[in-house]
């Protein structure tokens, strides 16, 4: 285990030598003490190697990163793991606003809950919240996953594409275009591993999809007053 | 009724409810939607043409137009990048979307531009194999969309430009339409074939300058601090917006004038929204002036650039650099009269043609169908346009030895006049016989 101490390591230090792990480095394991909030931490890794940060993280923790799973053992602030294309990304606290967003792949598992517009414009992203979402989340998602074991807020999947998106609890309000769909069983399957990956304790059955309606997919002008 | 005509006056056309404003009535009356078209502003706005160069005279003597050098060199991205742009000319091709435009037409910009010594941009849509391989420097945009990014092409770019507007649309996201998404495009903007297309007009993670200055450290933290960062932003508060740009950090401005074109929007946005070029340029110089940054910061305008005579006015003003869209679109072929029958097959004609939307293009450029993209050779094109870079710059650098500079940036506003108390006003030199500039005392 290799330990990063950021009361005695910049920034640049820190996401140097995270980024110059190589596909076959032996140093597969990290530990980042005292991260006090700092913005932009472990961004833009690629390789395949376990990074735990102990404490709560700034802004966009874990952004654009492939392969690498990262822990944070904390909470996280806005943007954690924006772009993401690969790899895994686990808070054990809450997320601050658009977490996941813009995300093309890997998994984002938020333990608490997660603030307003969560996956907004994913791509791709599967991304699991054991508690609630707040307002706007999903909106304009393209494709990928987003789990919520609690509650979602209003206006959920606004201006949706092709995301799927799998509430257990209550949803506040549904965003133009964004409708309640048919638990088919490729979906209980899809959910079912989800789950499992993710450490969720809830089964497929509990949940309710919802996706887009596609009546917003092409301009119409009778649909003018749903934008 | 008498039969004598002089007692019938001639028939009035109303210059309020002239033959456009009814046909776009008419227009809106049938169809119920909102007019979309590409291009820019195409209403008259004090521009560039209302300025002139003062030449030299007894004060201020001339450069020996094919002895003496004058240089035209630019670096952008001093302040931060480890690695800044080197360009040779001052003029650099401007973000049009790969959707919008065609791979062939991509390539032939990058083409062109490399052989001119400049960059090219990219543009919603993501970054494609035909533009980063022919493009010597390519700058990355970072769109609200996000469409394609990810981290390797990131890596891949030479600089990265973050666009918060577009003179276009200032406030605007934007559109490709169903037609125009093809197998390709769907996949790099991983959408269903065949759909509208809307891009965000705010970014999907940061908002105002305090998040931006994050999403910068962000950026270059990915990159190694390499890559100069640029933001782009439309004509609307050109002061303050360039303050807030330098106040996030960032290595370049793009400022984009209200004429700038766009691939599609509402024309009710392309003709209303922003301010001129013109209006654009003085104040946010004086923004990089106050911050003391003016030089250390480099400003790029765009917005109707045609000429050298253009660019050495853009300079002079206190531009570092301009961007060209759609000057480079009609240098490759776009809007030509060799293809007038079919602009007339689509109800319009040669340099009116703006309905790149619909992916119809007689010219092959802003289109995504085959058989249209076939008609566009992206090496002769690149030829035009190299030409026509090529010329710009010797024509920048004629006025530039007249008026006595041995580098296109000595070029200043002390050399210009204004023909219209407009053009006067907004960017802030004389009027042309006269020593005044409305709106300030004692210039
Ligand atoms: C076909 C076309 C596509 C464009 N696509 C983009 C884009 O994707 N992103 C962007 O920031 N600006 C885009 N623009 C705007 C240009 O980057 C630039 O601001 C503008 O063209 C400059 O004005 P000019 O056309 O008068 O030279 C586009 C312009 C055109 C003509």
């Amino acid at each position: 285990m290799q330990t990063i101490d950021m009361a005695t390591t910049s920034l640049r230090e820190l996401n140097e030598t995270l980024q110059a792990q190589s596909q076959a480095t032996n140093q597969t394991q990290w530990q980042i003490d005292n991260p006090k909030g700092s913005h932009a931490m472990a961004v833009g890794l690629d390789a395949p190697i376990e990074v735990t940060i102990k404490g709560s993280t700034g802004y966009y923790c874990g952004g654009m990163n492939k392969q690498a799973v990262i822990t944070i053992d904390g909470s996280a602030g806005p943007g954690v793991a924006e772009n993401m294309m690969s790899g895994k990304v686990v808070i054990e606290g809450d997320a601050s606003q658009y977490a996941g967003a813009t995300g093309h792949g890997g998994l984002l598992v938020i333990k608490g809950n997660a603030s307003s517009r969560c996956g907004i414009s994913m791509k791709g992203i599967d991304i699991v919240v054991h508690g609630n979402i707040g307002h706007m989340s999903a909106f304009m998602a393209q494709s990928g996953n987003l789990v919520v074991l609690g509650d979602a807020g209003d206006a959920l999947g606004d201006s949706l594409y092709e995301a799927r998106l799998f509430v257990r609890g209550n949803v506040k309000s549904l965003g133009a275009d964004c409708i309640e769909k048919e638990m088919r069983s490729e979906h209980l399957e899809i959910l079912g591993a989800l789950l499992e990956q993710a450490d969720a304790d809830a089964r497929p059955e509990e949940f309710k999809r919802y996706g887009s309606a596609r009546q917003l997919y092409n301009f119409n002008i009778d649909n003018a007053s749903a934008y | 009724m008498s039969d004598d005509p002089s007692a019938r006056t001639t028939p009035r056309k109303s210059a309020t409810f002239s033959d456009d404003v009814n046909s776009d009535i008419r227009r809106a009356a049938q169809t119920g939607i909102y007019d979309i078209r590409g291009g820019g502003a195409k209403r008259r706005v004090p521009h560039f043409d209302d300025l002139l160069f003062l030449g030299a005279s007894i004060s201020r003597y001339p450069l020996e137009g094919y002895r003496e050098k004058c240089d035209t060199r630019v670096t952008l991205g001093t302040r931060f990048a480890k690695k800044p742009i080197e360009l040779d000319i001052p003029i650099t091709i401007a973000g049009m979307s790969f959707g919008a435009l065609s791979g062939p037409a991509k390539e032939a910009l990058g083409r062109g531009a490399s052989d001119a010594g400049t960059s090219t941009t990219t543009g919603d849509g993501g970054m494609t194999e035909e533009e980063r391989g022919h493009s010597k420097k390519l700058v990355y945009q970072y769109l609200p969309s996000r469409y394609g990014m990810n981290p390797d092409d990131l890596r891949r770019a030479d600089a990265i430009e973050i666009v918060v507007g577009q003179g276009a649309k200032p406030g605007g996201g934007g559109m490709l339409l169903g037609q125009k998404i093809s197998d390709r495009v769907a996949e790099m903007r991983n959408l269903p074939k065949g759909i509208d297309q809307r891009s965000a007009c705010r970014h999907p993670d940061w908002t105002g300058p305090d998040d931006l200055e994050i999403k910068i450290l962000e950026l270059r933290e990915i990159t190694n601090w390499e890559k100069p960062i640029y933001i782009k932003i439309g004509g609307a508060r050109p002061y303050f917006d360039t303050t807030l740009a330098i106040k996030a950090g960032a290595d370049v401005v793009v400022l984009d004038g209200m004429q700038g074109g766009t691939a599609a929007t509402q024309d009710v946005f392309i003709e209303h929204v922003g301010q001129p070029t013109l209006a654009c340029i003085r104040p946010a110089v004086q923004a990089l002036q106050d911050l003391g940054m003016h030089r250390e910061v480099q400003l790029v305008i765009s917005g109707g650039i045609r000429s050298g005579a253009d660019v050495a006015k853009a300079l002079a003003l206190g531009a570092d650099a301009v961007a060209i869209g759609t000057a480079a679109l009609i240098a490759l072929g776009d809007n030509d009269p060799r293809w007038e029958a079919e602009y007339n097959a689509l109800g319009t004609t040669a340099g009116a043609y703006d309905d790149w939307h619909e992916g119809l293009d007689p010219a092959g450029i802003t289109t995504q169908d085959p058989e249209l993209m076939a008609r566009f050779d992206p090496i002769a094109g690149g030829r035009r346009l190299r030409n026509y870079l090529n010329v710009m710059t010797l024509e920048a650098q004629t006025i530039a030895r007249a008026c006595g500079k041995n580098h296109l940036h000595n070029l200043e506003p002390e050399d210009l006049c204004a023909l219209t108390v407009e053009a006067s006003a907004m960017s802030g030199v004389p009027l042309s016989g006269t020593n005044w500039v409305p709106g300030r005392q004692g210039y």
